[in-house]
Formats: structure tokens, C-alpha cells, sequence
């Protein structure tokens, strides 16, 4: 039948092989001619005749199977590639999975299956691989192709095409064996659930990612990261967070470190991106290559400075980049030794005149070959501009050079050393990556905004979340002129507190680990060990023998002896109820003088260690956190009730606490105490933090609130509340002691707080 | 004392303590530990002539321990002095070491030997021992690590005259492992280093840093022959924590600093 010609390069089809192709193909479906056309040129060639014919006959089986123009159309695309990689030997497993998918519900799945082929083929290498890839395709459908009455198969499977649309991407990042747990970990869990299925395979939901993670081969960053901050600190007195990094294709391609240093109004933060996995590298293991990465962008935060970056040329400052890293890995190997041998089998071996200048871009090269000059002692230069230069750079590192000095002598090699050549648009890459050092991306200020691309990282802002409240429940307020409560005078609405990131508390708690470690010991011992001993009584239920003895040798030699020689056990429980009110103020916005603190973080250290060592204790605690906008709107935030867990809930609302508007203490105090008061532990305890005196807009009087705050503190005494504040600023100390008396504490150097809070809570519930 | 202490000052310590044992006062010498207290008081006492009773203090150590106990054999009881009292008979230093680990009520007896009454009272013996002109009280006390019930009292400490310690310089560090062990400057450099490193992890991890004295340990050992990376994962790193990832970090500090 004849064929028309189409496109500009028109094949040419008097050739019969081509005639014959398309006979043996016999397909008519829409779009799988152009398929053809484009595939046909590149096969004939390639392939043999024998895999020819499977080629065409399997595209013709699967045009007649009624699935439309999608599986031949993949398949013509995929399979050839799969052949020239490993031979047709697999082709029958394909068209017998082709045959099954077919016959199940899955038919959709047949086109994105022939389309994982050839990633599959080319991650796997043997057909062997192949054939085991198939057969989990295989099985991963028969688990979960769905059946409403549990006989027939009467639902596709709903992780089947996303599972096959992800699969070169997973193939990337895991082995075959990898896969097939992530595979049938998915398969198990979500076997119920379809839209969950379809999230997991489709790698949106959090735990395919997860589990996807944990499957990767190498080390990840999140495994180490600890002992990566820890040697950050103790070689360099640095504490930067680290960021894992994933590459655009997913892990084939190289991910370079990166220090960020966003100085804002504020505050600077730095942080420091590593990539997410590393494998072991030409005999370095990868948690030194973490280790090198580490300590080389430590070096640049400590000893290099900023260049501007608007009047250099590209190659310029590519030359710039390379004299400062070099500078910066000798005095590194300066100060630490030992990390010679492996930066020295991490270094490329780059041999000068391995660059063609005829065909490449040499720049980069000569660079490299420099760089392995000044690094590498056993390497010698030959060409003696470079060798000028290396002593040039000698008599620099022994004058002590820094980030401008080198970047002349950079500039000075670019101007000396420059080719022709070097304007070619193919660069010889070869050797000319160091696989520890960062892309300098906070060496460089640009002035105006050029075309570059932007490389700093955008803050994401997240929209505040509407706050829903209870309706607002009114409390008396005590006028001490009149002597008398004023009924429903205080609007309180109670809000459930929003959640920020549980780790920001949890890295606060890490910073006072070692208070931490202290308490635990103290806890120990208070912890209630069932029974405890009374000794030294007159009239106790047993009698102790070492006191006896003593007794009787005292009597034997004369003296009196002591009567109290009896003792008793009882058991030992504590019963304890505590409710912590934090005063939510915008005076705890400020800076802690003499720290980089402020005092809302340090409220929040506080209060989270006292989170743990109740949790530690096993007694009940409530926080609650306050501020006011006038009588008509007291805002009583709930971050956590007596029945909720001390867990990451509660610390991310913890950690998003944010200060605003003033403090109108005595209904808060009504308000967080109630469920205190309903309790029915023997001791309860409500410690009250603030560090202002009570004042609020529409209150004039300055003794009002104050007042009206020591009424209710009396009438809780009288209920059997212990009250006591924690008082954070020592200007207000005389109003804390018209209102709690003698129960409060003065905190004056606020990073004493966590220690002070929890030392506290011992004493009084000892 | 058979052999005269070393101690290296590393400020004007001795002179002060001179001036504090002219008058008698009792002295409280604070810091980290292993850097040097005990060495110092034994140093003073050897240049002052005096001799040194030194008592180890622990939870379960009574005012008995200290004062005195009646014990019985076969003639009967008789009484016998304890370290207290011996120093305070005889005119000697007395030495308390880590005074907060022993209980509250055991502290209190060294209340009246302090103030300007200098007597210690027996009550098993109906006695008041009116302390030697020469005596005096020493004690020590690591500020890191109290714990909050544990702490001593203001009417305690108030009875004290301190000294401060803290780890040496570097270079006073490095003279001190070379005069204790004879080994070369640049090992002892390298060492000294070390220690700083994990001494940057102190509150990220670690309770207390390297002390002086494990440098020391780790000093012997290289001067017996052992590898160095060896000698430093023995003395320095395996018995000051158990964490798995400090563990890491120094073997990494140790890796890094020896070629």
C-alpha cells in the first residue's frame, strides 16, 4: 500500500524493507505511523533481522488487541532501545505480562509499562534483571487489583500506573531489590485504601517518600546529621543548620554543597546544604565525604570574605572560585592534618595536556591542573607559567593571604594564561570536579540585578491561619475602690493555639541538653518507686536492724541509746496537677540583654523542659498561654490540656507562640485555673509567667489590675490552688508582690530560666 | 610526702593561698575536674610544710565519718578520731574533696570550725576540740555539677574564701604533659589540641570537656609505645561518653589532627 511522504526528511520508501516493516507491523491506529516513521530509520540498522521481526510482530499483537494506538506507540518508541541495550531475550516475558495485563483489569497499564522498559533496561543491565523487574510488576498487580466480591478480579489496581510512572525515577535513586520493598511495603499498607494507594505510588503522600528514603542505598544525610553537627562544633565552634539537597534528575547527577548566609533585618542565618546521599567514592566512605564537604564550607565562613561580582567576567570569576578554594584546602590542611589522605584520593587526576585545545575549552582545565599542583605534593607542574604561578601562590599562603589578594593573583592568571580556545563553546570537564568543595554562591555580591540565576533560596511565607475560638465565657473583675466584683465584666474567648514546627522546640530542647541530663538524675529519684521508707521512729510496723544494733552497742558501751529504732514503708505517689499560665505579651518580643535571645525563646526553653520532666514524672500538666485587647477580648490560647500527651502537637503550638498586646492577669488567672480546680489530685499547682505587672489599654489606674489579680490569686488560695509566678522582669517586682505575696520567683538572668522553672517545680512538689 | 608535688601556677594561686593560710582561713578551691586542685592544695602543703589529711566525700558519709566513732573490741570501746578531728588535734590541712556529695547534715559539722570560734564539737564525747593554730580547712567543689536538690547552702559557701580553676592555656598545657611524661612538643601539641575540640562540645552533648588529667593518661600511653590515634580513642574519647555520634565526632577530630 503506498505510503505518503511526510516531514522534511522524507524517508525514503522505495526501500522494501520498510514496505515490509510496515506490512509485518499492519497497523492502521491513528499516530502510529509518524511512531513508525520516526523509529524505523534508526532500527533498520541497528537491529538484527530475527529481533526485527519480534520487534514488528509483537507491535502487530498489540495493535490487535483493542487497546488502542497507546501500547503500540510505546512500544515502538521503548523496545528498540531495550534490544540494542541486551538482546530480545526478554521479549516473550514482556508480551506474556503484555497478555496478563490484558486480560485483568489493568489493560491501561499496558502503554506505561512498554514506556519503563527502557529506563528499566538500561538501570538493571542483564535481561535477567529485567525479567525480575516484570515479574514484581506482575505480582505487585495480582496483590492489588481490587475485587468487590472477592472472587473476581473486577478493579484495576490503583497504584499500578502511578507505580509505572514513577519507576524510572525510583530506579534511579534505588536497586531492584530496593524497589521491591518500597513496592511491596506500599502494596501491604495501603491494600485497602485506594486513593491512598495511588498517593503513595504516585510518590505524593509523606510516608512513599519516607519509606522511599530509608530504601535508598548510600548514607543519607538525615542519619548523620548529628554527628555532623557535633564535629562542625567541635573543630570549628560553629552551629549551622545543615539542609539536605536533592538533584533535579534525583541522585545522578552531582549535588554540590552550598552555604546560604541570608543576613536579613534582623538576624543572619546561615545554613548549609549537603546533598541528601552519598556513596562511597574512590575508597572514602561517605561520612567523610560529609565530613570534607563540612569542614571546607566551614572554612570559607571563617576565613573568606565577599567579592563584588558586576565587573568580572564569567571566566574571571570561575578562576577567582578556584585560587580561594584552594586557599581555603591548604590552610585546612594546615590545621588538620589527617584529612590529607583523603582529600588527596578524592582529588582527580588531571595530567596537563589531557585537554585538546583544538576541540575544548581548556580554561577549566588549567585550572584543575593548578589546583592539583598546590594541593598535591607529588605533582609537579611543566608548563612554567603555571609553575610561575604556584610559587606565586606559595608566597601568598605565607604572607597570610586573603579572599582579595588571591582573587588578583586569579585575575592576574586568566589575563596571562588565556587562549583563544577558551571562547569554544564545548568545555573539558574531566577532572575538573572536586567532589568536596561548595558553588561559592556566598563568595559573590551582585550590585545589579543581572541575568544570573537566582540562587539564594525564597523564603516561603505562610499564610496565617484563621483562628476559630469558643464562644467567649465572661468572668467578674474586682474593683478595689468599691470593694466589690463587677459581674460579667471580662470577655475571655479560648483558642486553640495554631501549630508551628515541632523541631524548632526540639532543637531548643537540645540546646539545654545538659540541664536536661541534671534533671534526669533529680528525677530519678523522685520518680515514685512504689514504696518509700520512713526511718527513725519511736512507733513504726517494723524494726530496723542497724539502728538497733547501733542502739545496743550504744547501751553496751554506756551511753544512752537512741529510741528510735522502728521504721515503716508506705507507698510512695505522687498526685500532682499543675497548670502553667504564660503571659503572651508583646514585651516578650525583646532581646534579652546580653543575648541573642529573646525572651519569648527563652520562655519557651523553659517551659518545654518543663514539659519533659513532668512527662518524665508522670504528673498532669496543662499550658496555657494569655493576652488581652481591652475587657471585651481576652485571648486565652490552650496549648495543652491535662489529658493531651506531651508530644510534637503540643510542641509545635509551643513553638509558634507569637507576643502581642498586653497583660490583664486576673482573668486569665480565672479562666486557666478552672480546670485546675476541677481536678481531684491532692496537690495543685499553678505557676503563673510573666514579666510585666498587670496592665491592659482601657485601664488607667494602674493599681486596678494588680488588685483585682491579688483577689483572685486569694480566692484560688482558698480552693486549694498553690499559686506561684515566676516573675521575668525585676523592674515589676514590687506589683508581683502586691499580687502572689511571698510565692513568687525573680528571674533576673533570663538563661537562668529553664533551670530556675524546673528546680522550682521540684521543690515545691517535693 | 615523700616527693615534692609538681604544679605549674597558672597565675598568682600560690601567693594568695599564702596569703589565705597566714591567716588561716578556710579555702574553697572551685573548677572542672582534673585540672589541678587536688595537685594544687598538695602543692601548698608540701611548700608550706604542713602535712595533708584529704578526705573523700560521698552520699553515704555521716558526721561520724568525719568526726569520730567509738568502735568496739574485746577491751571494751574506745573512741577513734576521725580525719576532722585529727587535723584539727594535730594542726594539719584538711582536705574535703567534691564536699556536696556528702549529706546536709554531715556539711554542718564543719560550720563551727570555720567562723572565729575554730572549735569542733564532740557530742559522743561531751567534748569541744579547740582547733590547732596551724589547722586549716580545704575543700573542694565542682560548680557543674550540682544538681538542683544537691547544692550547698549560703551559710556554707559564705564561709569560704575561693580559688578558681579552669583548664590551663595552651601552651601551659603543653608544658605540663611534657614535664609529667617527658613527651615531645609537637605530640603534646597535637594532644592539647584534641582537648579543645572536645571541649567546644561541652553543653552541645558532652557534661564536661577533656580534663587535664586524661590528656595525661593519653600522654603515658603514647610514651609506653601505644599508636597515638589509639592512645587518644583510650583515654579520650571511650570514658567520657557513651553517645555513639560524640563517639563519631571525636574519632573524627582524632582522625583529622593526626596525620
Amino acid at each position: 500500500m503506498p505510503l505518503k511522504p511526510s516531514g522534511p526528511d522524507a524517508p525514503d520508501f522505495s526501500d522494501p524493507r520498510w514496505l515490509s516493516a510496515w506490512r509485518e507491523l499492519d497497523c492502521r491506529l491513528p499516530g502510529v505511523q509518524s511512531v513508525f516513521e520516526a523509529c524505523a530509520d534508526s532500527t533498520l540498522d541497528r537491529l538484527t533481522e530475527a529481533q526485527q521481526h519480534g520487534l514488528w510482530g509483537a507491535g502487530r499483537q498489540l495493535g490487535k488487541m483493542g487497546r488502542g494506538a497507546a501500547p503500540v506507540m510505546a512500544w515502538l518508541t521503548h523496545w528498540p532501545e531495550v534490544v540494542v541495550l541486551m538482546g530480545d531475550e526478554a521479549l516473550d516475558d514482556v508480551l506474556a505480562l503484555v497478555h496478563a495485563m490484558n486480560r485483568s483489569p489493568n489493560s491501561a497499564a499496558i502503554a506505561p509499562m512498554l514506556g519503563s522498559l527502557a529506563t528499566a533496561a538500561k538501570r538493571l543491565g542483564a535481561a535477567d534483571g529485567l525479567r525480575q523487574y516484570l515479574q514484581l510488576v506482575q505480582q505487585f498487580m495480582q496483590q492489588t487489583t481490587g475485587s468487590i466480591h472477592g472472587h473476581q478480579q473486577t478493579l484495576p489496581s490503583p497504584g499500578l500506573v502511578p507505580l509505572l510512572e514513577q519507576v524510572p525515577r525510583l530506579l534511579q535513586l534505588l536497586s531492584l531489590a530496593g524497589l521491591r520493598r518500597w513496592v511491596e511495603h506500599g502494596a501491604r499498607v495501603h491494600r485497602q485504601h485506594p486513593q491512598h494507594q495511588a498517593d503513595y505510588f504516585g510518590l505524593v503522600s509523606d510516608d512513599s517518600i519516607a519509606m522511599l528514603q530509608r530504601q535508598r542505598h548510600g548514607t543519607l544525610l538525615v542519619d548523620v546529621q548529628r554527628t555532623l553537627n557535633m564535629s562542625l562544633q567541635a573543630l570549628c565552634e560553629l552551629d549551622v543548620p545543615l539542609v539536605p539537597l536533592t538533584g533535579e534528575d534525583a541522585g545522578a547527577g552531582r549535588v554540590s554543597p552550598a552555604l546560604q548566609k541570608d543576613a536579613s533585618k534582623t538576624a543572619e542565618h546561615t545554613s548549609l546544604g549537603l546533598p541528601d546521599v552519598l556513596e562511597p567514592l574512590h575508597g572514602v566512605d561517605a561520612l567523610t565525604r560529609y565530613r570534607l564537604m563540612l569542614l571546607h564550607a566551614a572554612g570559607h565562613h571563617a576565613w573568606s570574605g565577599q567579592c563584588v561580582a558586576d565587573n568580572w567576567s564569567p571566566a574571571q570569576r570561575l578562576a577567582v572560585e578556584w585560587f580561594e578554594d584552594a586557599r581555603i584546602d591548604r590552610l585546612l590542611l594546615q590545621r588538620w592534618p589527617g584529612l590529607r589522605s583523603p582529600m588527596l584520593a578524592l582529588l582527580p587526576p588531571v595530567q596537563e595536556g589531557a585537554c585538546d585545545e583544538a576541540h575544548f575549552a581548556c580554561l577549566r582545565h588549567r585550572l584543575a591542573v593548578f589546583n592539583r599542583a598546590v594541593l598535591d605534593a607529588r605533582f609537579a607542574a611543566q608548563d612554567p607559567t603555571l609553575q610561575g604561578f604556584v610559587r606565586e601562590f606559595e608566597a601568598a599562603m605565607q604572607a597570610k593571604a586573603n579572599t582579595s589578594t588571591m582573587a588578583e593573583l586569579a585575575l592576574r592568571f586568566v589575563a596571562r594564561t588565556r587562549r583563544q580556545s577558551d571562547q569554544q563553546p564545548s568545555v573539558f570537564f574531566e577532572g575538573t570536579q572536586l567532589d568536596w568543595r561548595d558553588d561559592n554562591r556566598h563568595l559573590w555580591r551582585f550590585i545589579e540585578d543581572g541575568d544570573e540565576e537566582d540562587t539564594q533560596a525564597t523564603p516561603r511565607n505562610d499564610a496565617p491561619h484563621e483562628l476559630h475560638s469558643l464562644p467567649p465565657r465572661l468572668y467578674p473583675e474586682w474593683d478595689c475602690h468599691s470593694q466589690s466584683e463587677r459581674p460579667d465584666w471580662v470577655k475571655v474567648y479560648e483558642y486553640l493555639h495554631p501549630s508551628g514546627h515541632a523541631s524548632d522546640i526540639d532543637r531548643l530542647l537540645d540546646q539545654h541538653s545538659g540541664l536536661r541530663r541534671r534533671l534526669q538524675k533529680v528525677l530519678d529519684r523522685l520518680k515514685p518507686q512504689g514504696r518509700e521508707r520512713l526511718r527513725r521512729l519511736e512507733q513504726g510496723s517494723e524494726l530496723d536492724l542497724d539502728l538497733a544494733q547501733q542502739a545496743l552497742i550504744d547501751l553496751r558501751s554506756g551511753h544512752t541509746p537512741d529510741g528510735r529504732v522502728q521504721q515503716h514503708w508506705r507507698s510512695n505517689s505522687r498526685d500532682v496537677s499543675v497548670q502553667l499560665v504564660m503571659d503572651l505579651s508583646a514585651s516578650l518580643a525583646e532581646r534579652v540583654p546580653g543575648s541573642e535571645h529573646t525572651v519569648l525563646q527563652v520562655s519557651q526553653a523553659a517551659v518545654a523542659i518543663l514539659g519533659w520532666t513532668l512527662a518524665q514524672l508522670g504528673d498532669a500538666l496543662a499550658l496555657g498561654g494569655f493576652h488581652s485587647n481591652t475587657r471585651q477580648e481576652v485571648r486565652y490560647m490552650h496549648l495543652k490540656g491535662f489529658n493531651e500527651p506531651w508530644g510534637a502537637e503540643v510542641k509545635g503550638r509551643l513553638a509558634a507562640i507569637e507576643p502581642a498586646y498586653s497583660t490583664r492577669l486576673g482573668a486569665a488567672l480565672r479562666h486557666g485555673a478552672r480546670p485546675l480546680v476541677q481536678r481531684a489530685s491532692s496537690r495543685k499547682l499553678l505557676l503563673v509567667l510573666t514579666d510585666g505587672e498587670p496592665a491592659d489599654v482601657d485601664v488607667s489606674d494602674p493599681d486596678y489590675l494588680a488588685q483585682d489579680a491579688r483577689q483572685v490569686v486569694r480566692e484560688l488560695e482558698a480552693q486549694g490552688v498553690f499559686v506561684w509566678c515566676i516573675q521575668l522582669h525585676p523592674a515589676h517586682e514590687e506589683s508581683v508582690r502586691t499580687v502572689f505575696g511571698e510565692h513568687y520567683t525573680l528571674v533576673d538572668r533570663i538563661e537562668r530560666l529553664p533551670q530556675v522553672l524546673a528546680g522550682l517545680f521540684l521543690r515545691l512538689t517535693r | 610526702m615523700s616527693n615534692a608535688p609538681h604544679y605549674l601556677p597558672q597565675g598568682d594561686e600560690v601567693a594568695l593561698y599564702q596569703a589565705a593560710y597566714a591567716a588561716r582561713l578556710p579555702v574553697m578551691v572551685k573548677g572542672p575536674t582534673g585540672c589541678g586542685k587536688s595537685r594544687f592544695v598538695e602543692y601548698m602543703a608540701h611548700q608550706l610544710g604542713k602535712p595533708l589529711i584529704t578526705v573523700a566525700c560521698n552520699e553515704d558519709m555521716t558526721a561520724s565519718d568525719l568526726v569520730g566513732r567509738y568502735l568496739l573490741d574485746a577491751q571494751g570501746s574506745r573512741w577513734v578520731d576521725g580525719p576532722l578531728t585529727q587535723a584539727a588535734r594535730t594542726g594539719a590541712i584538711c582536705y574535703l574533696d567534691e564536699v556536696v556529695e556528702a549529706r546536709a547534715d554531715t556539711t554542718v559539722v564543719i560550720h563551727a570550725l570555720t567562723d572565729h570560734r575554730r572549735s569542733l564539737p564532740i557530742d559522743k564525747k561531751a567534748e569541744t576540740v579547740q582547733a590547732h593554730p596551724d589547722f586549716q580547712l580545704v575543700i573542694s567543689y565542682n560548680p557543674g555539677y550540682q544538681s538542683l536538690m544537691k547544692d550547698l547552702k549560703p551559710s556554707t559557701k559564705q564561709r569560704f574564701v575561693a580559688f578558681e580553676f579552669d583548664y590551663p592555656e595552651q601552651a601551659q598545657e603543653v608544658a605540663i604533659l611534657q614535664g609529667e611524661t617527658g613527651i615531645a612538643a609537637e605530640p603534646a601539641a597535637t594532644l592539647v589540641a584534641l582537648a579543645h575540640t572536645a571541649r567546644n562540645l561541652k553543653g552541645h552533648g558532652l557534661v564536661e570537656g577533656v580534663s587535664t588529667r586524661l590528656l595525661v593518661y593519653a600522654a603515658q600511653l603514647m610514651a609506653q609505645g601505644v599508636e597515638p590515634k589509639a592512645a587518644c580513642r583510650m583515654a579520650l574519647v571511650w570514658p567520657i561518653t557513651d553517645d555513639a555520634d560524640i563517639r563519631q565526632s571525636l574519632d573524627h577530630a582524632i582522625e583529622a589532627l593526626w596525620a
